[in-house]
């Protein structure tokens, strides 16, 4: 009894010990919400296309019975990072052959129409979440965010925040060769 | 000094203001009531460790208005919990629920202190058996009753 009691306080130690490690670990983020959504199939919504463009809107059967995965960004005009994310799901389509549908955010259609003539267009559809509902359905917390949505419209990852920065796009590219979003024998 | 008071005064402003704005209010008192309470329980997912009663994000906001739109089709307290947490998860429930998952969480304070009163209770009650016990044997009182002596014919001297 007495050296189980003698015992107690290098237990202790262990135990907060390992958890400031756990705690100090530079790669966790304790901002970082769980997504209910993974493995869970893709809400219901059905967006009309944002006015002005030639994009077709977005729905959830579109995101049904694709071959590969596909990957839906949340995106608005208004957004910086959003800007920088651009150029990289844009190289991503180019290049890599991956399919790419889009939320526009809260966006006013005539400023999201601007911003893509601007940027160019990397979207197949596109709908416009103007009532920011869909975003809810979707468990959005801000923009931008990424879903990779599988062939069956199951959620197979989530990107909180843009995809930007070497460690961003390695973690994304990772996502998608693991989903199988990418076209075999594509140029990587 | 009245200026004092005043600017005091306006430095209270940011603390009296509300999150809700009156275009979110219902009209009927109850469910307004209602909603503000639901709206106490619920996590803000920009801002963290705000309720969305007191966020000024637009996210809380859309949350505000969904919750609102919820008890007016008649939903109950519960139903409109459920809804959102179906959506974002049992983060945005600012209560966590209990389940095996959170045993630890809600139990594991009441298990520190049960474990803490049992061994201190027990380390102090082995202590005090000890000092009934214990008794000077005669070689000891002896010893000691010398020193004594001798220190008292050290303090005559």
């Amino acid at each position: 009894m007495k050296r189980l009691i003698a015992g107690l306080p290098f237990i202790a130690a262990v135990i907060f010990g390992g958890f400031f490690l756990w705690g100090l670990n530079p790669d966790r983020d304790p901002n970082e919400i769980p997504s209910v959504l993974i493995s869970q199939p893709a809400p219901a919504f059905d967006l009309d296309p944002v006015p002005g463009l030639e994009t077709p809107g977005l729905a959830r059967s579109d995101l049904v019975g694709n071959e590969r995965p596909v990957v839906v960004n949340v995106f608005a005009s208004w957004c910086v990072p959003c800007r920088a994310e651009h150029a990289v799901l844009t190289r991503f389509v180019e290049r890599e052959g991956m399919r790419l549908f889009g939320i526009n955010y809260k966006d006013k259609p005539e400023d999201a129409v601007k911003w893509l003539n601007d940027l160019g267009n990397p979207y197949e559809r596109i709908g416009s979440d103007l009532s920011g509902r869909t975003g809810i359905e979707w468990g959005l917390s801000g923009v931008p965010e990424t879903f990779i949505v599988d062939g069956d419209g199951t959620v197979l990852f989530r990107y909180v925040g843009p995809v930007v920065g070497p460690d961003a796009v390695e973690r994304f590219t990772q996502a998608l060769k693991q989903a199988g979003a990418l076209p075999k024998g594509a140029a990587s | 000094m009245r200026q004092l008071i005043f600017a005091f005064c306006i430095g209270l402003f940011p603390f009296a203001a509300n999150a809700v704005e009156p275009d979110e209010m219902l009209t009927d008192p109850v469910l307004e009531q209602r909603a503000r309470e639901i709206s106490k329980d619920l996590r803000c997912v920009v801002c963290q460790n705000q309720d969305i009663d007191s966020s000024n994000a637009g996210v809380a906001r859309d949350l505000r208005l969904l919750v609102r739109e919820r008890l007016v089709t008649g939903d109950s307290d519960a139903e409109v919990i459920e809804y959102i947490r179906a959506r974002y998860g049992d983060y945005v429930l600012l209560k966590p629920p209990l389940e095996p998952a959170t045993y630890a969480l809600w139990f594991a304070p009441i298990a520190f202190v049960l474990i803490g009163v049992f061994v201190g209770g027990g380390l102090l009650m082995s202590r005090r058996k000890q000092e009934a016990f214990e008794d000077l044997g005669s070689e000891d009182e002896n010893t000691v009753s010398e020193i004594l002596r001798q220190n008292e014919a050290g303090d005559a001297s």
